[in-house]
């Protein structure tokens, strides 16, 4: 791989026209739909679901009417008004249409849809449903502006919006502590990854004076090796952020707290592959350092590695999902840290995995749904018979989550294990090994998840839901089930509908630059596949051995290897979280309370008290207080006049 | 920098200068009658009118005022001591100008939000308002005063009311509050005034000897003055002024004050008050003694980081609820600091543009905070939990407020924070990113705040108790504490729009605030680090 990439052509800006120009809608219905849900108050209960749901789908049609529209295959910028603005620094609220924030819109607002829909009957029984939808437009709002604006701040602007959104969603049963502070451990681990952007912003106008994507990637070539180095790696601080990348992974798994349909939406689809946006977005800066990409590459690596083992421990379906996502995200970081050919990779299996990871989602919640929300899957079992249209759609999720042919995840996955392979030197043993590895454990936790929650025994039947009364599992109405019907067919055809041609590839081209095809890649293509496909059938083989042949105990075995211990333990990243940051945060903020009190505040009581002799003496001052005030000013002042002339004149 | 004598302009601008004055002694007026006032409900409609005619009158102020016109505006100049050359002159800038219109704003919704407050036995309320008219005029006269003598006036001037208020309205130990916030402004006044004099006699040497506290003339002569002599009468300012805007050491008043303030009180404190220190970095400090401020800068620039995490620190870890918006504050002031000393015009107006939405948000928070107490009559944070449940808009205005008060995009603070940050960065790199990391304290101390008060199942002392004893805990049906009412809402919508559209919009406080930045960087000397000109 060369040191770096040479400068495409400069990137071709124009001003938006047309539908284009009037782009802001896909923003505003969303925002005007929380607005009203959640200033109107109880006033919007009886509708309010159906105004959420008509401003996405709102959204989506106008997404649908640009990327149709004429010059969805160019870079378009429409500038709203000047936001802030302070002699060098300008920043624009703008919008950039292009194909790459083009697929995020019909993406965001096509899944978030069918979230929707999906909510109506989910959230049937919740007294606040119409601030959930609230919550969700204010969700799809956020994240529009975090792919459609035209600078780096308004990225920044979407970039916590959506982290408010992900806060308020996941803390959504705040009589639950675990929800509460959840929800806290999110945000605060977000905002440690926004320090990181907002630096990179810094940066970026210390050095050219403007934070404008055009502008910045105009003049890119104007910074230093190690600036770009730097801004590369502090972008990817909050891409880890934003995306659950190591090191600060361990936000998302709890956040599946929240209610399903958000872990689907937000936590699966849409907000935490931000990161990756972020990185395909800021590709003229990252195609300018060899180390940034590096970094980035490491890190996607290692992520997809402890998402699959954490993965293949837990016995929460939606912590083995959460895990899930961990690692799929950590297959696009790796993508995106290829560089030009990467980047569309990545942007492409994100797309495949919105939607088969959705569906996922809605799928364990539909089976949460009918197990009175009980998510062990110990206490699964046996639930395809009862459950035939969940089962169905799941198991086309799973298939094209674990990459088997002809389903989307082979063609999209496939492609980034042997961009990986395509690597020089070690690189290519290291990432495609790990990447190759990572595929095996994945076809492994998956199927374990699938025989433990649909085959086997019905072990619900002999026990108690947590409110003591017996399971009934049944099919969901067909308000949830449509959604997951639709998402399902996407999982089938996406992949080979997108690699067909390099159709999407080539789709993306104008904001990602062409594809560079990999030459001398230290495998064959149809090796890789075949290696793919095998360590795949493999995991599947392993966990049919493990789980899928006998029965499952119901509570879990306490007797198990240091290995699985630490991945029940989430391989201790929360361990150390809390011995390096919050456990001496808390104990420095305490001390500091004691010290302010009894130290600071100590020595300032003591000078008063020995200026006013005593605290009686300063009773006694405030009886009279302004004669002796006045008197003790003019006694200093004289002092003072005395001293200041004394210096003057000697 | 505009060098147009004084004079001239007091007789250019005659058309605006009774604004000022009108301005300035409305709310004395007001106050002196309310004191007379013997019904507590025409006390309050009394003081609730003189207060709204008063924000009436800050619109006129606000259109007349050109933001590229001549550095001092609305102008009005009348001899006073000539002997030693002082006049009472009036006339404002543009960030004297913002602050006015703060007071304006901030008053009314003060009256509005103290309406229901139980004053202490025996105490009217004709007292408590008429205090607080007379307190607006020394805020207003602090930011509108042109003559050091003046403004060193009403700087003390302000002590008297709020000493008042403290001492006779405030909690359980406001006499020791009052007392400790009078002794501190004492200390810091004495200082000041010993410079204010010192000043005036140095002035002689740079202006054709003839000593003069009229701002105008030394803001261009004193750059002539020697280092040695510009430190030490920069020290004397600098350190009334580190005492109003509490940089940490001098912090520890103001937690006292805080938390023993009636609510009302507290938000003037915070809001205003204390924004006197760091208005007096722009108007006196920086342009007064530029190169003792390019020598002292970096103090100060540690006195502030130290103080964005000091106070964000304590914040997390306090538990009385009111002496959390002190430590906020102190955090926040930190930020201010910060952006004045790191000399680039994004920074400075930053700073300046933080000491409006620090007014608003923190204002906001603090009023939310006092709805919390009045319904479950406890200060600490430990008598609380699960609030939300039993007061679903209380919650989502604490943490709307909360939200501002931690900078999040699209809501005001966030646009002053991060001018103040990209502005320092190219100067003070290290204090940028330090005071970066401020902003993942700023999140640790809102919600986990939050989440005690208003999150899990309901508990804690204040509310349990209320509800009716342990047995109802949980249970909204039997709890007796009622969501917000008309009057809080009423009180609190001004400042949720007012938060919101400058999150989006803050170039009406922007454009009247960057020809005084750019006017206050100047006269330092210094170009702008990124497109100086």
């Amino acid at each position: 791989m060369s040191q770096t990439f040479s400068l495409a052509a400069a990137e071709q800006v124009i001003p938006a026209s047309g539908l284009a120009s009037s782009a802001w809608l896909l923003i505003a219905l969303p925002a005007f739909g929380a607005l009203v849900l959640l200033v109107g108050g109880r006033r919007t209960n009886a509708w309010g679901h159906l105004l959420g749901i008509t401003t996405v789908v709102a959204s989506f049609a106008i997404g649908i009417a640009l990327f149709f529209g004429s010059g969805s295959n160019q870079i378009q910028e429409a500038n709203l008004f000047s936001w802030i603005d302070v002699n060098a620094l300008k920043v624009d609220f703008g919008l950039r249409l292009d194909p790459l924030s083009i697929t995020f819109v019909l993406l965001i607002t096509g899944v978030g849809s069918l979230i929707h829909i999906y909510s109506v009957g989910y959230m049937a029984d919740d007294d606040g449903r119409r601030r959930f939808f609230g919550y969700l437009n204010l969700f799809v709002a956020a994240m529009l502006i975090l792919v459609l604006g035209n600078s780096f701040v308004t990225l920044y602007l979407g970039w916590e919006g959506v982290g408010l959104a992900s806060y308020l969603l996941i803390g959504w049963y705040q009589n639950r502590p675990s929800a509460a502070t959840a929800a806290k451990k999110a945000f605060l681990m977000n905002r440690v990854g926004d320090v990181g952007l907002a630096v990179a912003i810094f940066l970026l106008f210390k050095n050219l004076g403007t934070t404008q994507y055009a502008e910045v990637f105009a003049r890119v070539g104007e910074l230093s090796p190690g600036t770009v180095t730097a801004i590369t790696i502090l972008l990817l601080l909050g891409a880890c952020g934003k995306s659950g990348q190591f090191p600060l992974q361990a936000w998302l798994p709890d956040a599946m707290e929240g209610p399903t349909p958000v872990s689907a939406l937000i936590h699966a689809a849409t907000m935490v592959t931000a990161g990756v946006y972020l990185i395909a977005r800021a590709n003229p800066l990252y195609n300018l350092s060899a180390d940034g990409r590096l970094v980035v590459i490491v890190i996607g690596a290692i992520t997809l590695l402890i998402g699959c083992v954490i993965g293949c421990a837990y016995d929460d379906i939606k912590k083995v999902l959460a895990y899930s996502t961990v690692s799929q995200i950590g297959y696009m970081i790796l993508a995106v840290g290829l560089g030009p050919f990467g980047y569309a990779l990545g942007i492409m299996h994100l797309v495949a995995h919105g939607f088969f990871k959705a569906g996922l989602f809605l799928g364990a919640g539909s089976v949460m749904h009918a197990m009175k929300d009980e998510v062990d899957m110990r206490k699964y079992g046996g639930l395809w018979r009862i459950m035939p249209i969940t089962f169905g759609t799941f198991l086309l999720g799973y298939l094209a989550l674990i990459g088997i042919p002809p389903f989307s995840g082979f063609f999209t996955k496939d492609a980034i294990i042997a961009a990986a392979f395509g690597q020089e030197g070690w690189r290519a043993w290291v990432f495609g090994g790990a990447a190759l590895l990572g595929a095996g454990l994945t076809a492994f936790y998956m199927t374990r998840l699938v025989l433990m929650t649909f085959f086997g025994k019905q072990r619900w039947k002999d026990l108690k839901a947590e409110d003591g009364s017996d399971f009934h599992p049944h099919e969901s109405k067909p308000v949830m089930t449509v959604p997951m019907i639709v998402l399902a067919i996407g999982s089938i055809g996406a992949g080979f509908f997108f690699t067909q041609g390099e159709r999407f590839v080539n789709w993306l081209a104008p904001s990602l630059q062409p594809l560079e095809k990999v030459e001398h890649g230290v495998l064959s293509h149809g090796l890789i596949q075949i290696l793919v496909i095998g360590l795949s059938v493999l995991g599947v083989l392993l966990a049919w051995l493990f789980v899928g042949r006998k029965d499952v105990p119901v509570v879990k075995p306490a007797r198990v290897s240091p290995v699985v211990k630490a991945a029940r333990a989430d391989l201790y990243g929360n361990h150390l979280n809390e011995a390096l940051v919050s456990r001496p945060g808390t104990w420095l903020a305490r001390a500091l309370v004691y010290v302010d009190n009894k130290g600071v505040d100590g020595l300032v009581n003591g000078i008063a008290a020995s200026f006013g002799g005593s605290s009686g003496r300063l009773r006694r001052l405030q009886t009279g207080f302004v004669r002796s005030y006045a008197l003790s000013m003019l006694a200093s002042g004289i002092l003072v006049v005395a001293a200041l002339l004394m210096v003057r004149f000697s | 920098m505009n060098t147009q004598p004084a004079a001239m302009i007091a007789g250019t601008s005659g058309g605006g200068s009774g604004l000022l004055l009108a301005l300035l002694l409305l709310p004395l007026l007001g106050g002196i009658v309310v004191a007379f006032l013997k019904d507590d409900r025409m006390a309050k409609l009394t003081a609730l009118t003189v207060s709204l005619v008063e924000l009436v009158l800050v619109v006129p102020a606000w259109i007349t005022y050109v933001p590229n016109g001549s550095r001092i505006q609305l102008a009005l100049s009348v001899d006073w001591i000539p002997n030693f050359g002082i006049h009472f002159s009036l006339g404002i800038d543009g960030i004297a100008l913002t602050m006015i219109a703060l007071i304006g704003i901030l008053t009314p919704i003060v009256i509005g939000g103290s309406w229901a407050d139980k004053l202490p036995e025996g105490r009217g309320a004709a007292g408590f308002y008429s205090l607080l008219l007379v307190m607006q005029t020394g805020m207003v006269g602090v930011f509108a005063a042109t003559d050091v003598f003046l403004f060193y006036v009403f700087f003390e001037a302000v002590l008297v009311p709020m000493y008042f208020l403290v001492g006779r309205f405030g909690g359980p130990r406001r006499q020791y509050a009052a007392m400790k916030f009078f002794l501190y402004s004492l200390l810091g006044g004495l200082i000041m005034l010993a410079s204010v004099i010192g000043l005036y006699v140095v002035s002689k040497d740079y202006n054709n000897g003839v000593g003069t506290l009229d701002w105008q003339t030394l803001s261009t002569v004193m750059d002539q003055a020697p280092l040695s002599t510009q430190i030490w009468l920069f020290l004397g300012f600098f350190v009334a002024f580190a005492i109003k805007a509490p940089l940490v050491p001098l912090h520890t008043w103001l937690p006292d004050a805080t938390a023993e303030a009636p609510i009302g009180t507290g938000v003037l404190l915070v809001g205003v008050l204390d924004k006197i220190g760091t208005f007096g970095f722009l108007r006196y400090c920086l342009p007064l003694f530029p190169a003792a401020s390019k020598e002292l800068a970096p103090l100060v620039l540690i006195l502030s980081v130290l103080g964005i995490v000091y106070g964000a620190l304590l914040a997390a870890g306090q538990n009385d609820m009111k002496r959390l918006m002190a430590y906020i504050s102190i955090a926040h002031f930190g930020f201010i600091g910060l952006g004045i000393f790191a000399f680039s015009t994004q920074s400075i107006a930053g700073s300046a543009l933080y000491m409006v939405n620090h007014g608003l948000a923190t204002g906001m928070l603090f009023l939310v905070v006092g709805m919390v107490i009045a319904r479950g009559d406890s200060r600490s944070i430990r008598d609380y939990g699960g609030l939300a449940k039993l007061t679903p808009v209380l919650a989502g205005l604490f943490l709307f407020a909360g939200l501002a008060a931690l900078s999040l995009p699209g809501l005001n603070s966030f646009v002053s924070e991060f001018l103040v940050l990209v502005g320092s960065y190219p100067n003070a790199p290290v204090y940028a990113i330090i005071g970066a990391v401020g902003m993942i304290l700023a999140a640790a101390y809102v919600l986990w705040a939050y989440q005690r008060v208003f999150q899990g199942p309901v508990r804690g002392n204040a509310l349990v108790g209320l509800s009716g004893g342990p047995g109802t805990a949980g249970d909204p049906a039997k709890a007796s504490i009622a969501d917000l009412g008309v009057r809080e809402k009423v009180v609190l919508a001004p400042l949720v729009v007012l938060i919101i559209f400058l999150g989006f919009y803050p170039a009406p406080v922007l454009d009247v605030l960057q020809p005084t930045v750019d006017a206050t960087l100047q006269s330092v000397g210094l170009a702008d680090p990124v497109g100086g000109k």
